[in-house]
């Protein structure tokens, strides 16, 4: 049996950066679904932020000022000494990154380029023009190649395995050889990445079923506020592909059908740069009011940046429009329109990113510790992966160098592989039944329709009712090829049951949260109610059901008052 | 509209050789071929095996041979073409795992030969580097390479010759070479100044006409080769003196 110290699932950027980070005497390995430069983060553009102060408006930044912004974007939800965290070390991060190797773009002088991005005072996002995912992807697995990281790639993870509160490994399904099989570990780390192939429109990659989430669930992990799913105002109308909020950040304007910059009317001051989840309302409001084009989507206008600007700043938005739209952003104004883009919430990880079941952690979009409460910043994210990565790599070298080894754990891993095994027998043998990208279609619409950006009871009860009856359809379903190798079928029905799982928590953290915050907007309760809800949500599976509790925020310096843009 | 995409299939375990095999695709909308593919997997045949993540043309997973031409499958919109017959086949030159799927391992391998890692001189500073925006710009062509393997699949020499460490690689070396913050000495990364390295090339420039970023990586074997040779004159006068 495979046996290692550390097993990071997931290679994006949260899962690199704990391999780097974890103890080089122990033995470590990442599993993943993809080979590791396939992994989402690729996509990120925009940036990553600091408080380097190197513009000259940015002069009077300071990393309290970058934590500032995080916990008023994320409307008072966010633990507030997590937010310091993140953001002190967020200036030793981005040199790190720079020593590593990551191409920043430079302003005159030679320093690191910012750009402004939403909601934040003052310019702080680093950027490679708009690849920054890209190259800090490709830099972070350069270092693997150097420091000689274990791959298992085109592996999925399937269960978490626990006994008696404490992690003994995971069985996963190895896509190359068609197996199911065990490995041990003293210590698991998931960077699994987000869910947003649960709404139909996602800026995120095919891959993201968010199956990480669902199994860390399964294995006794309670979510935390899993309600809060970003919206994120700038997809491409029609493929959903992101386009960067460094292109409103360089200066693009919001038009609505009318020419107006629309934007005036919901946030006079921020304007374009507002936050997100204000940003995306405010759009899809205006497509609602007969604002759109083709009813359907609104202009993001670059034009007026010149070519230069945008060959030299937003190259990565050009080619997608381009390829993707048939359209060139200098001549022809953007067609865009809101998708999913992000979960704020995830696995319940305290800022150690250690979790309930000993020897478990989660960094990343997947993990929720939190920092973005209700409602993430742009930039916020590759930071997030980068400094919690990187701890949650420390953390459990810290936790195996002192942790006993379970006697039996080899014979319960074992039973649980076989236990997969059996599930894949049956879903194999049966001659007819549910086809599972069929049920994906219906749970999509589902989320689409009732669990969006405006969200109210009836929908959500709706909602509830038709996930739990795609649940009783999920038991029916089969596969109709023999093949077990590179079979995305068999891929597809293990993570269809997470995000079976993962819809119905949000679903009911929605429901049950009577008051709108952040990302999270009640048309029938418009009003932040912290008297009642300046509170997490936690759901833990227990006995096949969600259990919901809640646990309070960490308030330290910020006393939470009206968010005005 | 209907199309015939006629894939080709190969299960090594199972069949003798590979095998076209046709099937029927109908669409009223505008699809791309990752999307058709996706679509005749889920009604069509679940075995049908291919890679794809991002569908934006960022991760590399998705390259193949369409038409006879190498792209992304997520960037080729069905609407281009003009028959109606889709041929769709997997990169060459590299072992099929299964259909459309390829060993990729020989591209990684060749890309590790060259340490594709940043050698600095010195630990971190507190401050950063201190580097021109037009020091930089002169990598920012290179960086674009998704890592998709369409130049090495294309690549003339590196299909007979396998010690050929092909484009990718040898462009990625150039970018470390060329970023200012990388200190690797000239015996480092004169290595490649062999048949295996930067002379292999046949100057046919396939990887420049397949490449679905641009990164035009002939272009940094050219400016390898000339640096080596600036090198190896400043040497031979240096020595003399």
């Amino acid at each position: 049996m495979i046996s290692q110290d550390i097993l990071v699932v997931g290679g994006g950027l949260a899962g690199l950066a704990a391999a780097l980070s974890s103890d080089p005497q122990l033995k470590v390995a990442v599993i993943s679904k993809v080979h590791p430069l396939r992994s989402h983060s690729v996509a990120a553009q925009g940036g990553i932020n600091a408080a380097l102060g190197n513009t000259p408006d940015g002069r009077d930044d300071s990393w309290e000022s970058h934590a500032f912004d995080t916990i008023k974007g994320s409307d008072y939800l966010a633990d507030q000494d997590v937010a310091e965290l993140m953001c002190e070390k967020a200036i030793t991060a981005i040199y790190e990154l720079e020593h590593l190797g990551v191409p920043f773009s430079r302003f005159p002088g030679g320093v690191i380029a910012q750009r402004p991005f939403g909601g934040a005072g003052f310019p702080r996002t680093c950027y490679a023009a708009d690849r920054t995912g890209l190259v800090i992807l490709h830099t972070l697995f350069e270092q693997s190649i150097k420091k000689q990281v274990r791959f298992y790639n085109e592996w999925l993870v399937t269960r978490l395995v626990v006994r008696d509160g404490k992690c003994l490994g995971v069985v996963v399904y190895d896509l190359t050889k068609g197996e199911i099989m065990p490995v041990k570990a003293r210590s698991v780390i998931f960077a699994t990445g987000g869910y947003g192939r649960v709404y139909q429109r996602t800026t995120n990659a095919y891959i993201n079923h968010g199956s990480g989430i669902g199994i860390a669930y399964r294995g006794g992990v309670p979510l935390k506020d899993m309600e809060f799913v970003q919206f994120h105002p700038t997809s491409l109308y029609g493929k959903n592909i992101l386009i960067t909020e460094g292109a409103r950040g360089e200066g693009g304007y919001l038009v609505n059908n009318k020419g107006e910059r629309f934007m005036a009317d919901y946030a006079p001051s921020a304007m374009e740069l507002a936050p997100r989840d204000i940003v995306a309302r405010a759009i899809q409001t205006e497509i609602d009011k007969g604002n759109g084009f083709e009813g359907q989507c609104l202009h993001l206008d670059l034009r007026h940046l010149g070519e230069a600007k945008i060959k030299k700043r937003l190259p990565g938005i050009r080619e997608i429009c381009i390829d993707f739209a048939g359209l060139d952003p200098v001549e022809t104004p953007i067609p865009i329109q809101p998708a999913q883009h992000y979960s704020m919430g995830g696995i319940d990880v305290d800022k150690k990113c250690a979790s309930c079941v000993e020897g478990f952690y989660a960094a990343g979009e997947c993990a929720c510790m939190s920092i973005h409460g209700a409602n993430r910043l742009g930039g916020n994210s590759l930071l997030d992966t980068v400094v919690f990565g990187r701890i949650a790599g420390e953390e459990a070298s810290n936790y195996v160098k002192e942790c006993e080894e379970t006697g039996d754990s080899e014979k319960i891993l074992l039973d649980e592989a076989l236990k997969v095994k059996r599930r894949v027998e049956e879903w194999m043998n049966k001659d007819s039944g549910e086809k599972v990208h069929k049920l994906l279609i219906r749970l999509k619409a589902i989320m689409s329709d009732k669990v969006g950006i405006f969200r109210e009871k009836r929908d959500l009860t709706e909602a509830l009712e038709r996930i739990r009856a795609l649940r009783e359809d999920y038991k029916r379903v089969n596969i109709s090829g023999s093949c077990l190798r590179y079979s995305q079928e068999i891929v597809n029905i293990f993570e269809f049951e997470s995000m079976l799982d993962l819809t119905e928590v949000i679903t009911l953290g929605a429901l049950n949260r009577e008051e709108t915050r952040g990302s999270h907007f009640r048309l029938d309760f418009r009003k932040r109610n912290d008297r009642d809800w300046l509170k997490h949500t936690l759901v833990t599976w227990k006995e096949g059901e969600p259990q919901v509790s809640y646990k309070g925020v960490t308030i330290n310096k910020y006393k939470p008052v009206e968010r005005k843009y | 509209m209907e199309y015939i995409f006629r894939i080709m299939r190969y299960d090594p375990l199972k069949d003798m050789y590979p095998f076209f095999q046709d099937f029927i695709y109908q669409t009223q909308e505008k699809k791309s071929v990752l999307e058709a593919l996706m679509d005749i997997r889920n009604e069509q045949d679940c075995t049908l095996s291919f890679r794809y993540s991002c569908r934006e043309a960022i991760c590399g997973s998705c390259a193949m041979v369409i038409n006879g031409k190498f792209d992304l499958a997520c960037r080729t919109e069905l609407e281009m073409f003009e028959s109606s017959l889709i041929v769709i086949e997997p990169l060459p030159n590299l072992e099929i795992q299964k259909d459309l799927l390829v060993d990729m391992e020989p591209f990684f391998e060749a890309m590790s030969k060259i340490e594709p890692y940043i050698q600095t001189e010195g630990g971190l500073s507190e401050e950063g580097y201190r580097i021109e925006e037009k020091e930089m710009e002169k990598i920012f062509q290179y960086i674009n390479c998704i890592m998709c393997g369409c130049c090495y699949s294309a690549c003339p020499v590196a299909s007979r010759d396998e010690r050929y460490l092909g484009p990718a690689a040898l462009a990625k070396l150039y970018r470390f070479v060329k970023d200012p913050r990388d200190k690797r000495p000239f015996s480092n990364w004169s290595r490649v100044n062999t048949e295996g390295g930067v002379w292999g090339c046949d100057t046919i420039f396939k990887c420049n006409e397949v490449c679905p970023k641009n990164v035009r990586p002939a272009d940094g074997i050219e400016a390898l080769r000339r640096k080596l040779v600036v090198e190896k004159v400043k040497r031979i006068f240096r020595f003399k003196r």
